[in-house]
């Protein structure tokens, strides 16, 4: 903590508590000595980190006056946690068996059940997949060889660095090292790596350095040699698109294609607005590789991001707990999550700094960094507001202080998979993994193709067009989730014994992982009598409206 | 019983038929004041069309001809309604109607790939990987859609199209969908609305709690959504997109085999007959799609054979058709593709990608029409000396104007960067005044 940036931070919180037991009279002794407890606990006596997470987010509900919302239920908790963890939810026997459960440490338990679980490494191989290659189908990118890479890297919880390191350094065909489709999916356009630049520095390091290609950017210190000095440590990555004879028609057709190394020595070659032409050398955070002949300027870049810099934690750390977190919350330290630096700073600098040390000293250990983010106090509160935290609204551009949960859209994958827990096809003939994937991917084009956008933005999540909502409310899938042939869902909850309160409970049970209230029963029993006999369809039709329900396409 | 007629029964629906009901009792005269009062109010609601000819027109084979040179290919040019104007000998009806009409003929465009001309010429900006620039229909619904109360159908919708993306302005601006049939994806059938109907039903019922449970606004907003979708389903605009349908109401009546003979029996023309009953109910952007322009090899065959009569058709029923409604004043036409192509004929009789010197066609929307503004040189090749070149954001400021929204507007993206609108374009002169 020797650093100039550290010495300011700890001074100006050190003014703060000043100023406010010198001005405020109503602190109460308690209250002072708690924000000097943090004072020191910024300043380096650690306590240990759930405690320290905890305060962090405390300080910020004292700060700016607020309380917190009460805890979540166990209802509203493990349908959050397995929509977060394993990117569906649960299946109506998993929350039974959680809701049974009276340990009192059975939130911690589920947890650690749930990193070990094959959907967890799916689903985060979906979310890492689709930030590094989007979802449509870019031209000469493998899915299938991204997926792999993922699906590896998540089943044996490699190290972040190790991760990152990889898919910045590689190279190789397309499917044998999947960790390509990365660059190959930046490479998309003949630019000389400025997709390339921008996605890695965005991606990986957290840093809007794109719009410093074209010119210095305007709130931050960033010049535009930055961005060519980022930049030529990736001109010497080149591709080979691989042909082949097919023997039926005896016409070329395309076969794999290969990121490769080329030559590329010396400086690159940029023009100011002025029209003047600049160089730039291969330089990182003020530490410069040697521009000379032989040098793999990307295997030199794998060196350097992963080197504290000022002694604070290397920019990879940072922005992956930056990301990780904002996977939980919705929101994360910096908006957007991908912006960090001086210019734009976070809500709460000391905990990021604290999670990031922390989570480099932990190896980079992905599941760590998940256990200390859901064992937090703010991820089990309840995303019901209260009278004293209706401030507490990102949604409306405030600061986030996490007071509550705040409700997240369901991803298209989110939504599909959770659609096929419900209704059970998961377990009528499914097929194996190739075959899930397959049948997803089927389901995402409509996005795609629908609006035709494959970046990982709002068109993906269920939030307001008429289209996704016809889509909810008439497509195949729906009319699938919703049929009564033997194997599904309804099938089987019809045919078994059990009455009509039962039968209501058990739907809501598989649509939204909770036990209907009394007024809720005797509602839907109201609406099913005016079926009359054709009771069977007033519960086809119970079960489209709780999965087309405001509750059921929202986490939270 | 229908309980989709009568969860469809909202407020405004309500209010629609009360005003129906009491203006029956009266004399006809009184309604019939009234209907003329509404058309005129209908008629005066500014919108556009874009004909977006997916691939890139050779435009130098339509309306930049150049006889006698190397360049010019196997057509001739013809006299047009606008003194002055010719254009080429394949669209003789377009001719006839050419004094409501314009052509921009010295665009340069300097992106000549599918995907970033299109982007160009639909947003006025490069792509950018920074951001996601509206195209410009999305603006016009951000801009004029919100003012349009009555209006149940999204304010921008595209006829077999789609690839224009909201960007910035957000998803509630994004084109909607439909193909030139008027089917809409994943829409209930007739027989299944009724079902839909008391679905729906329980869904209000089932979600209510959930909305007063003290999570702020979304949950309400998600039951807005399909709120909007069913009002859209049962919405009587919805006759807009079948041409076989008539309300006397909206003004719509139910298309004669003539007039869908004079737009051309093909997806274009009834695409263009769609727009134009979407633009009578009050949607202010429609584009319909053309596609199969990418003529890199036999252009003067499939131009001549297939894509010049029905485009011809297209155009000139269009122009005629909402000058006869009295709707051409308000309504701006725009015609154009994501670039031109080579003056140059390549070895398989075709034309490649060319963005340096080509034509936009513009007309209606009260523009100083018959004009051609702009040239190329003798051989098509580059912009003629003394002539100003012109960006699709001057194309879109000048629809701007026409449509009555301030070229000084400024958007702000996700990011907080301002956001001129047409990237900073300047109305053309010559059209405006």
């Amino acid at each position: 903590m020797q650093s100039g940036r550290s010495f300011f931070r700890l001074f100006g919180s050190l003014g703060l508590v000043i100023t406010l037991a010198g001005f405020d009279s109503n602190l109460s002794a308690d209250e002072a000595k708690k924000s000097e407890e943090a004072t020191f606990a910024a300043a380096g006596a650690e306590v240990p980190l759930g405690e320290f997470i905890d305060q962090q987010i405390r300080q910020g509900w004292q700060d700016n006056e607020i309380t917190a919302s009460a805890a979540a239920t166990d209802e509203e908790w493990v349908r959050r946690i397995y929509l977060d963890l394993l990117g569906r939810i649960p299946t109506m026997e998993e929350a039974r068996k959680f809701l049974a459960d009276e340990s009192p440490r059975k939130r911690s338990v589920l947890t650690e059940e749930l990193l070990e679980h094959e959907d967890y490494v799916r689903n985060f191989t979906t979310v890492w997949s689709n930030n590094c290659i989007g979802r449509g189908a870019p031209q000469r990118v493998s899915r299938t060889g991204m997926e792999k890479f993922f699906r590896e890297a998540f089943a044996r919880n490699r190290p972040w660095n190790e991760i990152v390191v990889d898919i910045v350094t590689a190279s190789g065909h397309y499917e044998e090292n999947g960790a390509v489709n990365y660059t190959l999916a930046q490479m998309q356009n003949a630019d000389e790596g400025v997709q390339l630049t921008a996605m890695t520095a965005r991606l990986f390091l957290g840093l809007q350095v794109q719009c410093t290609q074209c010119h210095n950017h305007p709130f931050n210190k960033w010049q535009q040699d930055q961005f060519w000095e980022y930049n030529s440590f990736f001109r010497q990555v080149g591709k080979i698109d691989h042909r082949k004879l097919d023997p039926n028609t005896g016409r070329m057709v395309d076969d794999y294609s290969e990121v490769v190394w080329q030559e590329f020595s010396g400086p690159v070659y940029y023009e100011k607005r002025s029209g003047v032409m600049q160089v730039a050398y291969p330089r990182f955070q003020g530490l410069e590789v040697d521009p000379g002949v032989g040098v793999d300027r990307r295997v030199e870049f794998g060196k350097l991001i992963t080197q504290p810099v000022d002694g604070a934690p290397p920019q990879i750390a940072q922005a992956m707990v930056n990301r990780t977190w904002s996977h939980f919350f919705g929101y994360g330290f910096t908006r957007p999550v991908d912006d960090m630096g001086p210019h734009n700073p976070a809500s709460h600098p000391d905990l990021l700094e604290r999670l990031s040390r922390e989570f480099v000293a932990a190896n980079y250990d992905v599941k760590e960094l998940i256990r200390w983010i859901v064992a937090s106090e703010a991820y089990g509160l309840t995303s019901q507001y209260n009278d004293k935290n209706k401030i507490d609204d990102p949604g409306a551009g405030e600061v986030p202080l996490f007071s509550h949960m705040y409700l997240k859209s369901m991803q298209a994958e989110q939504m599909y998979d959770s659609l096929i827990v419900a209704s059970n096809a998961h377990k009528s003939g499914r097929g194996g993994w190739g075959a899930q994937e397959e049948q997803r991917r089927l389901w995402m084009q409509q996005f795609v193709v629908a609006f035709e956008n494959d970046e990982n933005d709002e068109s993906t999540t269920f939030n307001g067009t008429i289209p996704q909502a016809l889509m909810m409310m008439n497509s195949e899938l729906m009319d699938k989730a919703c049929s009564v042939e033997r194997g599904s869902f309804l099938f089987e909850s019809m045919s078994s014994p059990g009455n009509e309160a039962q039968k209501i409970q058990e739907l809501y049970l598989a649509a939204l992982s909770r036990n209907p209230t009394r007024t809720e029963i005797g509602k839907v029993q109201k609406m099913l009598k005016s079926y009359g006999n054709q009771r069977l369809m007033g519960y086809q039709d119970l079960f489209w409206a709780l999965l087309n329900s405001n509750e059921f396409v929202f986490i939270h | 019983m229908s309980l989709w007629n009568n969860y469809g029964m909202n407020r405004r629906h309500f209010m629609q038929h009360m005003a129906t009901a009491a203006a029956t009792v009266p004399a006809m005269n009184f309604l019939s004041h009234l209907q003329a009062n509404a058309d005129v109010v209908k008629s005066k609601q500014k919108a556009c069309i874009l004909m977006w000819m997916g691939g890139g027109p050779p435009t130098i084979d339509i309306w930049d001809l150049k006889p006698g040179s190397k360049n010019g290919g196997e057509f001739k040019p013809i006299d047009t309604a606008a003194p002055g104007v010719q254009i080429s000998e394949h669209m003789p009806e377009t001719a006839k109607v050419f004094g409501d009409l314009s052509l921009v003929r010295s665009m340069s465009t300097r992106e000549a790939d599918h995907g970033r001309g299109r982007y160009y010429m639909q947003t006025s900006y490069v792509p950018n990987p920074t951001v996601v620039h509206p195209t410009f229909g999305s603006v016009v619904s951000y801009e004029i859609g919100k003012n349009r109360k009555a209006l149940e159908i999204p304010a921008f919708v595209s006829v077999d199209g789609g690839a224009g993306q909201a960007g910035f302005l957000g998803m509630t601006h994004a084109p909607f969908v439909v193909d030139n049939t008027g089917r809409i994806r994943n829409a209930p059938t007739e027989e299944g609305k009724a079902r839909l109907g008391a679905r729906l039903t329980m869904l209000d019922e089932i979600e209510s709690g959930f909305i007063k449970s003290g999570r702020g606004e979304l949950p309400k907003a998600h039951q807005d959504v399909y709120l909007n979708a069913k009002n859209l389903m049962t919405s009587r605009q919805m006759a807009a997109f079948d041409v076989a349908k008539a309300d006397a109401g909206l003004g719509l009546e139910a298309e004669s085999q003539a007039t869908k003979d004079a737009y051309g029996t093909n997806g274009f023309g009834q695409g263009l007959l769609m727009a134009r009953r979407l633009v009578q109910v009050g949607v202010p952007f429609v584009e319909v799609n053309m596609g199969g322009w990418d003529l890199h090899a036999g252009v003067f065959d499939t131009l001549k054979n297939q894509r010049l009569p029905q485009l011809d058709k297209g155009i000139s029923a269009i122009t005629a058709d909402l000058k006869r409604r009295g709707m051409l004043e308000n309504t701006v036409l725009v015609w154009m593709g994501e670039f031109g192509r080579t003056p140059r004929i390549n070895q398989d009789v075709g034309r490649d990608h060319w963005a340096a010197s080509w034509s936009v066609m513009m007309g209606g929307g009260g523009l100083k029409n018959g004009q051609a503004v702009g040239a190329t040189d003798k051989d098509g090749v580059q912009i003629a000396d003394g002539s100003k070149a012109y960006l699709p954001g001057d194309i879109w400021a000048t629809v701007a104007m026409a449509m009555g929204i301030p070229v000084s507007t400024v958007h702000t993206s996700k990011r907080g960067r301002p956001m001129k609108l047409a990237n900073g374009g300047t109305p053309i002169q010559e059209l405006i005044g």
